[in-house]
């Protein structure tokens, strides 16, 4: 098993075997149960489905109901695919656990961010601005400056980076360090911090 | 929702003496040079307590040698071997910045009665 399903729960620090106090997200990870297998013969690629979660089969689709029928399961709350890693034989049914991941193990957590609400370019793209204000010019401290030239193209180019709408998009951090785990609260503390806001859901990823 | 600070691991310690802004209190740090360990005290008022759980800091002005000196030390830190009150002060604020624009006589602070 490559990954983990979780809610991040908050911040709070800890104290390292140096005493230096040390920033960590808690994440409620798992248990996830492993509702379906993607096998390469029938799906043309390996991974693990996991649900995390509970969801009243009132509120569950038919489709979705589907997946859980299969196999006499109750609904998750949701699904998430990981891919295999190498050493794991698990079956449907399996719950997989916090005990994953090992303290000290370098992991990746993706999440949708918090939405920022629309942002000028400064802010979303980290353009600096058109800069002096003198001869004349005013008002155009935070401003994107020139989107294009003027007889060729004659158009502005797709992609071209503009004010809009920021965040609420799917991020991902590598290189994060696991401090600690509680399994019997199925806790992760994880060093630093992990997008989203309290409650959203996480994916934690072994590198 | 799930109160983190009571499910995280439970590093508060309870055997730290109370004290309050306006305190003349003694620090006792552990420094660590190479491999041996030492501890070195830090004495000085009380200026500031803030944040709550285990993210509670104070710190402790002092004047060293002329020069005013502030420590920001995490009320809980493993580094902080012992605190011992000197003098309790009598102070009217919760944060004494004010005694930083004071020096001599001025910066004293009243010692409660």
């Amino acid at each position: 098993m490559s990954g983990l399903i979780g809610r991040k729960l908050g911040m709070s620090s800890v104290f390292d075997s140096q005493g230096e106090q040390i920033s960590v997200t808690v994440i409620q990870a798992g248990p996830c149960k492993v509702i379906s297998i993607k096998t390469k013969e029938k799906d043309g690629y390996e991974a693990f489905q996991l649900g995390f979660g509970e969801r009243k089969e009132k509120k569950t689709s038919k489709p979705y109901m589907g997946q859980f029928k299969k196999n006499n399961f109750s609904p998750s709350l949701l699904l998430r695919e990981f891919k295999f890693s190498t050493g794991n034989d698990l079956k449907i049914g399996d719950e997989v656990k916090v005990d994953l991941f090992k303290e000290g193990e370098i992991i990746k957590v993706s999440a949708k961010s918090k939405g920022k609400g629309f942002q000028g370019v400064m802010r979303r793209h980290g353009f600096g601005g058109v800069g002096g204000t003198t001869h004349g010019q005013s008002d155009r401290l935070r401003a994107p400056g020139s989107i294009g030239a003027s007889s060729y193209p004659s158009r502005v180019f797709k992609g071209q980076r503009m004010a809009g709408r920021m965040g609420y998009s799917r991020v991902t951090i590598s290189n994060l360090k696991v401090i600690k785990i509680m399994p019997e609260d199925n806790l992760i503390l994880i060093k630093g911090a992990v997008p989203g806001a309290i409650n959203t859901i996480v994916e934690l990823r072994k590198k | 929702m799930v109160d983190i600070n009571k499910i995280i691991p439970d590093q508060v310690k309870s055997d730290i003496p109370r004290f309050n802004p306006g305190d003349h209190i003694k620090v006792h740090v552990r420094v660590i040079e190479g491999d041996k360990e030492r501890i070195q005290p830090f004495e000085g008022d009380v200026i500031s307590v803030r944040g709550h759980g285990i993210n509670k800091t104070f710190t402790v002005r002092k004047i060293s040698s002329g020069v005013g000196v502030e420590r920001i030390f995490p009320l809980y830190s493993p580094k902080i071997a012992k605190i011992e009150m000197i003098k309790e002060g009598n102070v009217r604020r919760a944060k004494l910045y004010y005694l930083r624009n004071l020096s001599g006589k001025a910066a004293r602070i009243k010692g409660k009665e």
